[in-house]
């Protein structure tokens, strides 16, 4: 009986192991970005706003936020980067508006600023990289990441005119602007907590050495004698 | 400075409140890396107060601005971004140290008498600390905020007979919404942090009246010296006090660096899913509450309804935190500490442990047919810890307890 019961428990364990490893349904591809890349950040916020703020806001962010950030000086932006606002503090809407949405993608093309933190970045990389010809879907494409997906293929423009290695370069710098965008602070986030953990680490030698000498008088039993 | 601290004395105890809970306070010389974490709960009480303090100032409790008032404190709010990672990571780390001061608890017999008070204040602590957790996850209004408050709140539906008027009456309306983030955020920011505080105050009021216990699970009263001053014992402040500012920086080196490196802690401490504004209209694919609600949460969803009711889940749920109150009167062991017990305890802690750790484990994965038979199975040893204590704790040989501490 006792062995029964351990059999029926490790294969309970190895079909476990299994389910957790069955469970994603689409592959998807390592982005790789890299936060740090200014380079990287900036051709990317060029990307986004050329390619895909047309219809989708990431209204959590204000373009002069972008430009602190990212080393833009308010004239760069506003030349470059806006197109649909003319305040260099307001944040990055789309003018694209609801009632077309609606009729043209069935919706309002879904607000991009916390995607990278929902979805991840392999998923954005993966995604936009993903779609092929289908000529049963009504833009002609379909995509692999997400069946059925109602965004045309925005970058299709970009793919025709260049290589394809350069045509992944700018689909990661876009992810990688995706990412920021999403969680802005990142930029000093890491940094501000070496500095943190440098100083802790000091302090924790000072606080183990006060510790030590305090309790010398409980390891030789003198303690009282302090009054 | 004498005079003026006469002058306070004489209008209020400070003197002796000092000398009664620090200076004269006789601890056990003997606390090993277990005590560190009472302490520690305070200072992580103490930070979630001051960074929701912070937090309250911007955070705006209306369905139509919650989410985006969170978004505004991350990008706009100087330092908004570090209240509230401090604020989220915090809350986690609050369960981690909770846990493990009731694992100490277990560990030494800290619950047996004469201290079976401290131990029923701490699990009503406890309770209360799932409540406001609950509720502050609430806040941010994302999917999982969302539905995850629909789940447990539809809890109160089953109730028999006034299930369905309770739910309306908590909720102020038919469903989720508005009213029912507005009552949360009250409730989060006023009622449980008050609750929260008195009951630490007795929690310690009742512990400095007993004295602490320690790793041997030795009375030191029982020793004292021509003076009255326990042989084994040390003043709090300031051996102890020094000692615990060391396990604050140790602590917060650990915290540090989840709140800089990975706050999000990989979905576990901030869920993916909770960066999406709240939908009614769209449930998300897999359900689970925050890691340290979910070995109640396997509880619940491994006792099937019954009677068309998933009242019996409810109340196994309930009874799985209720039944930790009766622990000082369960267990009839002579000894406390792990150190002299017997054998079948130390096994039964053992499984205890792991089962806690799997119904956890289990609560944040999606239901098939094995996840419930295994739910099922260590939701039975899990109760079966404490209805067969009175039996596994009166057989088998107990070490003898030494009379002094031992180092």
């Amino acid at each position: 009986m006792k062995t029964l019961n351990k059999l029926q428990l490790s294969i309970a364990a190895i079909a476990l192991s299994f389910n957790v490893i069955a469970s994603p349904s689409v592959q998807l591809e390592d982005a790789n970005t890299d936060i740090t890349d200014t380079a990287s950040l900036q051709n990317g916020a060029k990307l986004f706003m050329n390619y895909c703020s047309g219809c989708h806001a990431i209204s959590f962010m204000r373009y002069n936020r972008i430009g602190s950030d990212l080393g833009f000086s308010d004239a760069d932006i506003e030349a470059n980067l806006m197109f649909a606002s003319d305040k260099v503090g307001e944040n990055i809407t789309t003018a694209m508006p609801e009632k077309g949405a609606a009729a043209w993608f069935g919706g309002t093309p879904p607000d991009l600023s916390l995607v990278s933190r929902s979805k991840g970045t392999d998923w954005i990389y993966s995604y936009l990289k993903g779609f092929y010809a289908d000529e049963s879907r009504i833009f002609g494409v379909n995509n692999h990441v997400l069946e059925n997906a109602s965004m045309p293929d925005a970058l299709w423009s970009l793919r025709e005119g260049q290589s394809e290695k350069a045509f992944d370069s700018d689909v990661r710098d876009i992810t990688n602007f995706l990412d920021y965008v999403g969680e802005p602070v990142k930029l000093i986030r890491t940094d501000l907590g070496k500095k943190v953990l440098s100083f802790l680490a000091i302090l924790f030698v000072l606080t183990y050495l006060l510790k030590k000498e305090y309790w010398k008088d409980v390891k030789y039993g003198i303690w009282r004698k302090r009054d | 400075m004498k005079n003026k601290q006469s002058w306070i004395d004489q209008r209020f105890p400070l003197t002796k409140v000092w000398n009664e809970h620090l200076a004269e306070y006789y601890t056990p010389r003997n606390f090993n890396f277990w005590y560190f974490f009472g302490s520690l709960a305070m200072l992580v009480l103490v930070m979630q107060l001051v960074t929701g303090i912070f937090l309250t100032m911007h955070f705006k409790p209306d369905s139509a601005n919650a989410f985006a008032s969170v978004e505004y404190i991350m990008r706009d709010v100087e330092w908004g971004w570090l209240m509230r990672y401090l604020h989220s990571t915090g809350a986690s780390a609050f369960f981690v140290v909770i846990y493990l001061h009731m694992y100490r608890g277990l560990l030494y017999g800290s619950y047996k008498a004469p201290r079976e008070l401290i131990w029923i204040l701490g699990m009503v602590l406890y309770i209360a600390l799932m409540a406001e957790a609950f509720m502050g996850y609430v806040l941010p209004w994302g999917q999982m905020s969302f539905w995850g408050a629909q789940v447990i709140i539809s809890l109160f539906g089953s109730v028999p007979v006034i299930g369905p008027d309770l739910l309306v009456w908590i909720l102020g309306d038919y469903a989720v919404g508005d009213p029912a983030l507005n009552r949360f955020f009250s409730l989060h920011v006023v009622a449980l942090p008050l609750i929260l505080v008195v009951l630490v105050f007795l929690h310690i009021v009742a512990l400095h009246a007993v004295g602490s216990n320690n790793p041997d699970g030795i009375e030191i009263k029982k020793n004292k010296d021509k003076d009255g001053i326990p042989k084994d014992g040390i003043p709090f402040h300031p051996y102890y006090s020094v000692k615990d500012i060391m396990g604050v920086v140790a602590f917060l080196m650990i915290f540090c660096t989840v709140v800089f490196f990975a706050p999000a802690m990989n979905g576990y401490f901030l869920e993916n899913a909770n960066f999406v504004l709240a939908n009614p209209l769209k449930t998300p694919d897999h359900i689970a509450p925050l890691w340290y609600l979910t070995p109640f949460y396997s509880v619940l969803r491994a006792i099937p309804p019954m009677f068309g009711s998933q009242f019996p889940g409810v109340l196994g749920m309930g009874a799985a935190l209720v039944i930790l109150v009766a622990l000082p009167w369960l267990d009839r062991s002579p000894v406390k500490s792990i150190r002299y017990r017997s054998a079948p305890f130390k096994w039964a802690l053992g499984i205890f442990v792991i089962s806690f750790i799997m119904l956890g484990w289990l609560g944040m994965q999606p239901v098939n047919e094995l996840n419930a038979f295994l739910a099922r199975l260590f939701t039975i040893l899990y109760f079966a810890f404490f209805i067969l204590m009175p039996w596994y704790t009166s057989i088998g040989k107990t070490k003898p307890v030494p009379e002094r501490t031992t180092e």
